[in-house]
């Protein structure tokens, strides 16, 4: 009995052995997403299809909006392929950002009564997320297959944009959940921010219609070199890269991620009394 | 045997908001309403800053140190708000303490609630399954214990439906049920077992038994159902304001607990804070007269007494019904009396000051110390204030046939009022024909 492991409890502890303890609470982490993944499944009609039916309503009506009305140019890529290859990434980073910021306070009752690393809900609300991201996948692949559009070798590279729209959604989610737990103000602000962020990022036209001085700057919105990403990696060379923007990109996503995580893990502690 | 548990000058801290709202969270609004209004307030060179008065600290527990020993089955018994939530939420770190230290040897596992983590939508056996990773199991060792959770929860037949439509009673059972099966050498138990009928309060009472007993696991159990501890628990731990005031054994541990309120010096039960309820009204002061004897919070047995509480009203509040409990000294309820049965438009009270009388005739108890606890609900609707062991009395006499022998509570804590009657020429096969 003596050699088993002892837990100290005593004030700014919380921290001791973090990660070992994120590890030995992962099967946790996986039946909270296969929750809700179930849940939604169940509650809805039509399940798992609204994953599909959200995006492609969306690209229609940027299609026709940018493409048709506004005349937008698309380097002769079909504009429905451009738009929906930014929808992906930016649905999935608007769901993941907006899903953990209030999972939180959606579970209020399992963080006043159960003990586990709080870090927990946010990423499990992103996994789930990742899982609608897959499926939506599936609707992409139809279309170019439709515009017989053939990516080359750069599609490969799709994992490394979804980990920098990973990084970003989950850093910032992070970030907000912990305010959210403390200041309920932010469950307004983020649908805002999800709201304004579809036409501040490159969803509904191509980054080349952006003046070039103003590139640089641009690209601190992390989801704009995602989806540049995105686009270069499907659409090949047709879609121009600004390297240097994307460099700035990734290093935005990865300080959020950094700077979510820090504050998360300072304010954690105190959940349970507030919450 | 050494120590799993060791606590050392425990203490919690909260910060309480007054005036302001009444949730535990802030608004953005709030803090940029105060940072306004002290810079107004510097500015003009008036008055103190308004924040220095609305937080106010409190110390649910403090300065507590206790050890416990693998075995244990340690009872905390404390009245409302003494600090036996906070001290659970401490152990099962939910909540980090503000000062002090707590070592820990061993797993625990925490049931601070039952069917944390339920999903109304999802079917028994997924519940089963989130639950169980809910509080700490991992997926083998929950399937491994499926059968046996099933088992004891009687659920087989409704295992595949989802939990929103099973009865309030399967719903608490299936919990318990997962919550019973986990293999931590540390139980936390928070009063869970208030809900659900006797019979499944009594299996579950078991089956903590059985879990400390045959598998030498440490069971911490807080409950106010003093009889339970008494009989299950090996030890008593008495938390009083959140300071400890007494650790050893179960039974020394519930008498004091039942003794200040047994003293009838003041009442401190009374003023004491926080208690539950809603607090719309108030119980502030409560008296017992004994009617017969002229005396106070002393009666013998069939004295007529009157009880009258003074409340006073916040919020205008309808059909008030007010209920007393009287508990004997081992805290087993022994009378219970509600005035919703009574005219609804008796309670309609105005604001301020009120007062109700209750007369208890020809009380049956006896020879003990009683305490009673008062509150006063809106029927079905919501507890307003409750206060347990708001009095205490004690019946000093109960031979009330002059027989020289006394009824004291050992022999039960009702008196009943009989007649015997002593028919000597009884003829043979007479009382088995009595009926026809």
């Amino acid at each position: 009995m003596a050699q088993l492991n002892e837990i100290i409890i005593k004030p700014g502890m919380g921290a001791a052995h973090y990660w070992r303890e994120l590890w030995r609470y992962r099967e946790l982490f996986l039946f909270l997403a296969w929750r809700d993944i179930l849940v939604r499944y169940k509650q809805t009609v039509i399940g798992i299809a609204w994953s599909v039916i959200r995006p492609l309503l969306t690209m229609v009506v940027f299609t026709v909006v940018f493409g048709k009305l506004a005349k937008l140019p698309a380097n002769g890529v079909p504009y429905p392929v451009l738009v929906y290859a930014a929808l992906l990434p930016w649905q999935f980073f608007a769901n993941a950002l907006s899903e953990s910021s209030n999972s939180l306070i959606d579970n209020s009752n399992l963080l006043a009564k159960v003990y586990f690393p709080r870090v927990i809900l946010p990423a499990s609300a992103v996994t789930v997320c990742l899982v609608d991201f897959l499926i939506s996948c599936i609707l992409l692949a139809g279309l170019m297959l439709w515009y017989r559009v053939v990516p080359g070798w750069e599609i490969v590279l799709i994992p490394v944009f979804l980990g920098l729209a990973l990084l970003a959604s989950l850093g910032a989610g992070l970030w907000l959940a912990a305010l959210n737990v403390k200041y309920r103000d932010f469950r307004y602000v983020v649908p805002f921010v999800v709201q304004v962020g579809l036409y501040v990022s490159p969803v509904g036209f191509s980054t080349a219609i952006v003046p070039e001085r103003w590139r640089l700057l641009y690209f601190l919105n992390p989801m704009v070199g995602v989806i540049d990403g995105f686009r270069w990696a499907l659409l090949g060379d047709a879609y121009q890269v600004h390297w240097s923007g994307m460099c700035a990109g990734a290093v935005m996503a990865v300080i959020l991620m950094v700077f979510g995580l820090w504050y998360f893990r300072r304010t954690e502690r105190g959940f349970a009394d507030v919450v | 045997m050494a120590s799993v548990i060791s606590v050392e000058k425990l203490s919690k801290k909260y910060l309480l908001r007054h005036q302001g709202t009444k949730e535990p969270y802030l608004a953005l609004r709030d803090i940029l309403a105060e940072k306004i209004k002290n810079t107004g307030s510097r500015l003009l060179g008036s008055g103190p800053p308004a924040a220095a008065t609305r937080l106010e600290e409190f110390w649910a527990l403090n300065d507590v140190s206790f050890e416990v020993e693998q075995g244990d089955r340690i009872g905390i018994i404390g009245s409302n708000g003494a600090g036996k939530s906070t001290l659970l939420k401490i152990l099962s770190r939910i909540t980090e303490p503000s000062k002090g230290t707590v070592r820990i040897r061993g797993r625990v596992a925490s049931l601070l609630e039952v069917g944390t983590g339920f999903h109304p939508e999802l079917t028994g056996r997924e519940n089963i399954f989130l639950n169980g990773a809910v509080l700490g199991m991992g997926h083998a060792e929950i399937r491994a214990r499926f059968d046996q959770i099933v088992d004891f929860a009687e659920i087989e037949k409704f295992l595949d439906t989802p939990v929103k439509r099973y009865s309030s009673g399967m719903y608490m059972r299936l919990a318990f049920a997962v919550a019973a099966h986990l293999e931590p050498e540390i139980l936390v138990v928070d009063e869970v077992l208030a809900v659900g009928d006797a019979q499944f309060q009594a299996k579950c009472l078991g089956k903590m038994e059985e879990v400390s007993n045959r598998q030498g696991r440490t069971v911490l159990f807080v409950s106010h159902n003093l009889a339970a501890v008494r009989s299950l628990c090996t030890k008593g731990l008495l938390l009083e304001n959140g300071t400890l005031n007494y650790f050893g054994s179960a039974a020394e541990a519930v008498e004091r607990y039942l003794a200040p309120r047994q003293q009838g010096e003041g009442r401190p039960a009374l003023r004491r804070v926080p208690r539950s309820g809603t607090s719309k009204v108030a119980i502030v002061d409560a008296a017992l007269l004994n009617l017969t004897r002229k005396s106070r919070e002393e009666a013998e047995v069939l004295d007529d007494l009157l009880l009258t509480i003074c409340y006073e009203v916040h919020q205008p509040v309808k059909y008030l019904a007010f209920e007393w409990a009287i508990r004997d000294s081992r805290g087993a309820a022994v009378a219970f009396s509600s005035s919703a049965p009574m005219d609804r438009y008796l309670f309609t009270p105005a604001l301020g000051a009120n007062r109700v009388e209750c007369r208890l005739k020809r009380i049956p108890l006896s020879i003990g110390r009683y305490s009673i606890d008062l509150s006063v609900t809106i029927p079905n609707i919501e507890c307003l204030d409750a206060v347990e062991g708001a009095l205490v009395f004690s019946v000093t006499q109960c031979d009330p046939y002059q027989t020289g022998s006394q009824y004291r509570l050992e022999r039960g804590p009702v008196f009943v009022e009989t007649e015997w009657i002593a028919d000597n020429k009884i003829a043979a096969g007479e009382l088995s024909g009595a009926g026809s």
